[in-house]
């Protein structure tokens, strides 16, 4: 078999497995919401009852609810996830394609961050194993880790913002600056969790038999470090992007609205306390949709870095 | 002849949770230009360390003493950065198994070509064309092809026979091989020894072969040195040992090796176990295991020199 065959048929394999998880998905997340008190058209004065039936009428809410079920199926599947509750004149499609590139944008430049300063104080801790270096960077990542995020933002939009003046304290309006703070605090714990993870693999993989082969070969050490550990030591990182990268999405909910921040996450959290339906289940299986298309775009580098994979063992 | 590389009093200890622990205590040894010496051991015996220690490559929790001057000039004072000129280049290590000594992550190629570009300054396909031609003479079928693949994808005896291709690249005046056919069976290993051998006849190239296996000496190498628990028991060349042994533990050792011309008894063995490093006895290390111990043997003896390279940690030699 040869290499491409092989990364082709596990990638549809993969594939494949993305429906029946989208489906059980999609069925727990339509149920839970119906199952949760309240609607979409509760408010504190009650809607004349021909007005509530008419409206009800409008989005199908009267039909019985295995019927509503099989019609949102067949509607998912046409890439429709039907017109918003709440935002009137707004399909959730539309909402979607607004605030998406705005978490993307932060998500993917706070993953790029946590990439680049995560992996490089990793090796460095690696490289100084139980000397200072390593202690302070363990120690910051103890704390990165363990601080949620919705304490270290208001502590950075106090300290940075506030205080000093230097950027802004929310907001999608303004140049570059509006994005430091919010990424920094998508960043930090992941940044925490990648230094730690590369810390570790990187110690084990300096002890191994390979590298004091290297080394025996009288390559400088950073050859050694950069061209025969630091591939090695990755592996772990890589496999945990998948995870990492839900971690973003989930994180980018609570930082967007701390920052006041038109992304998807904003109109989750609104759409979940206004009961919109449609809105709540078009970003879950949006949400759902990316991680698995993430968990599957680290699979295959993961594979395509690990030779011993690739192949197939023997 | 002067010596190639002369080793005096090299010591290696690693500090342990247990203590501090006496790998190598003290060993001298010269090697001479396409000279084949072996250094016979049980595991623990120091062998390896000893070598790892002039090669510069001890475990973080070791540290050396002595000297190892190669060509004159100490191994043991240098940088790092100054080792890094002979290590893979003059000097070239083989280790022990060839399963976690290749890089599983890189290609062949890659492992073989960095040596020789960053050592003799060749480009890469210099380099590749190179590497191609030392794994034709290891007799890796079809290596052209074959350089482009990973450790996984070559049978063990494969792999063992790249690692040697890879330490014989540079034409190292100096080859330390560590157990280099104990992962492989009897005929590959016999090949490999060949193989060596004319490489070292040709360049007239200095091997040192680490091994536990004293049969596996016989007709590979020129001189035997024997190591007990981080000490120097016996020199010799391999006719002298193999026909008078001197010291009761060489003697242990050449009994252990099950012959074939005999139809006599059982496989001997040595009784007992070597001792511990961290906590040596005091006296004759060897004394507990020994069938010839006396009194004598509470006090340490030393490297009695019999002449003509020949020499015995043993009382039994003391001429006074």
């Amino acid at each position: 078999m040869s290499a491409e065959t092989g990364v082709m048929r596990h990638a549809g394999r993969r594939l494949l497995g993305l429906v029946p998880t989208l489906l059980i998905l999609i069925t727990i997340v339509f149920f839970m919401m119906r199952v949760a008190p309240g609607g979409p058209f509760d408010a504190e004065k009650a809607l004349p009852p021909d007005i509530q039936a008419n409206l009800e009428a409008r989005y199908h809410l009267d039909e019985p609810l295995i019927q509503q079920y099989f019609r949102y199926l067949g509607q998912v599947l046409r890439f429709d996830f039907g017109p918003s509750f709440q935002y009137r004149d707004w399909t959730v499609n539309e909402l979607i394609a607004q605030g998406f590139p705005v978490s993307l944008t932060i998500g993917g430049l706070a993953l790029v961050l946590s990439l680049l300063v995560g992996v490089s104080v990793g090796v460095l801790a690696a490289l100084r194993q139980n000397r200072p270096t390593d202690y302070t960077v363990m120690g910051f990542a103890m704390l990165g880790i363990s601080i949620p995020n919705f304490v270290v933002a208001p502590v950075l939009i106090l300290l940075l913002a506030v205080y000093a003046g230097w950027l802004p304290a929310g907001g999608w309006e303004g140049g570059w600056t509006r994005l430091v703070l919010p990424v920094i605090t998508l960043a930090l714990p992941v940044i925490a969790y990648i230094a730690r993870l590369t810390r570790g693999s990187m110690i084990e993989v300096l002890h191994s038999n390979f590298i004091r082969a290297a080394r025996a070969k009288g390559l400088p050490g950073r050859q050694v470090i950069f061209g025969y550990a630091l591939k090695p030591a990755l592996l772990p990182v890589v496999s945990w992007l998948g995870p990492a990268a839900a971690g973003l999405v989930t994180g980018s909910v609570v930082v967007e609205r701390i920052f006041a921040i038109p992304g998807l996450g904003s109109y989750f959290v609104q759409g979940a306390l206004n009961r919109d339906y449609t809105l709540v289940m078009g970003v879950v299986v949006f949400y759902g949709f990316l991680i698995i298309v993430l968990n599957f775009i680290v699979d295959l580098l993961y594979v395509w870095m690990n030779p011993r994979v690739r192949y197939g063992e023997g | 002849m002067s010596a190639l590389l002369e080793v005096r009093d090299l010591q290696v200890r690693f500090d342990t949770p247990d203590g501090d622990v006496e790998a190598v205590r003290g060993i001298d040894f010269d090697l001479s230009p396409g000279e084949s010496l072996a250094v016979v051991g049980e595991s623990g015996s120091g062998k390896t360390q000893a070598f790892l220690a002039i090669m510069g490559l001890l475990a973080e929790n070791g540290s050396a003493n002595g000297q190892a001057r190669f060509h004159g000039e100490d191994l043991m004072a240098m940088s790092s950065r100054d080792l890094n000129r002979h290590r893979g280049h003059d000097i070239a290590m083989i280790f022990q198994d060839p399963m976690s000594a290749l890089n599983p992550y890189l290609s062949i190629e890659k492992q073989m070509i960095d040596g020789p570009m960053h050592h003799l300054g060749l480009g890469r396909a210099e380099a590749r064309a190179h590497a191609v031609e030392m794994l034709r003479a290891v007799r890796i079928p079809d290596p052209d092809e074959r350089i482009g693949h990973y450790p996984h994808q070559f049978s063990g005896g494969m792999r063992q026979r790249i690692t040697i291709a890879m330490g014989l690249l540079c034409e190292p005046e100096i080859l330390i091989a560590d157990e280099p056919t104990t992962a492989l069976d009897v005929t590959v290993q016999a090949r490999i020894a060949r193989l060596v051998g004319d490489v070292a006849r040709r360049s007239h190239m200095a091997t040192v072969l680490i091994t536990h296996d004293l049969g596996a000496v016989a007709g590979v190498c020129d001189r035997i040195l024997v190591m007990y628990a981080g000490q120097v028991v016996e020199t010799g060349t391999v006719r002298e040992i193999f026909d008078s042994p001197r010291h009761p533990y060489t003697r242990g050792l050449l009994d252990s090796i099950p012959r074939l011309d005999r139809i006599d008894d059982t496989l001997h063995a040595i009784p007992g176990n070597p001792p511990n490093l961290s906590d040596l006895p005091g006296g004759c290390v060897f004394r507990e295991r020994c069938d010839r111990a006396f009194d004598a043997c509470a006090e340490p003896p030393p490297l009695f020199d019999l002449g003509e390279g020949r020499a015995s940690r043993c009382h039994l030699e003391d001429p006074s």
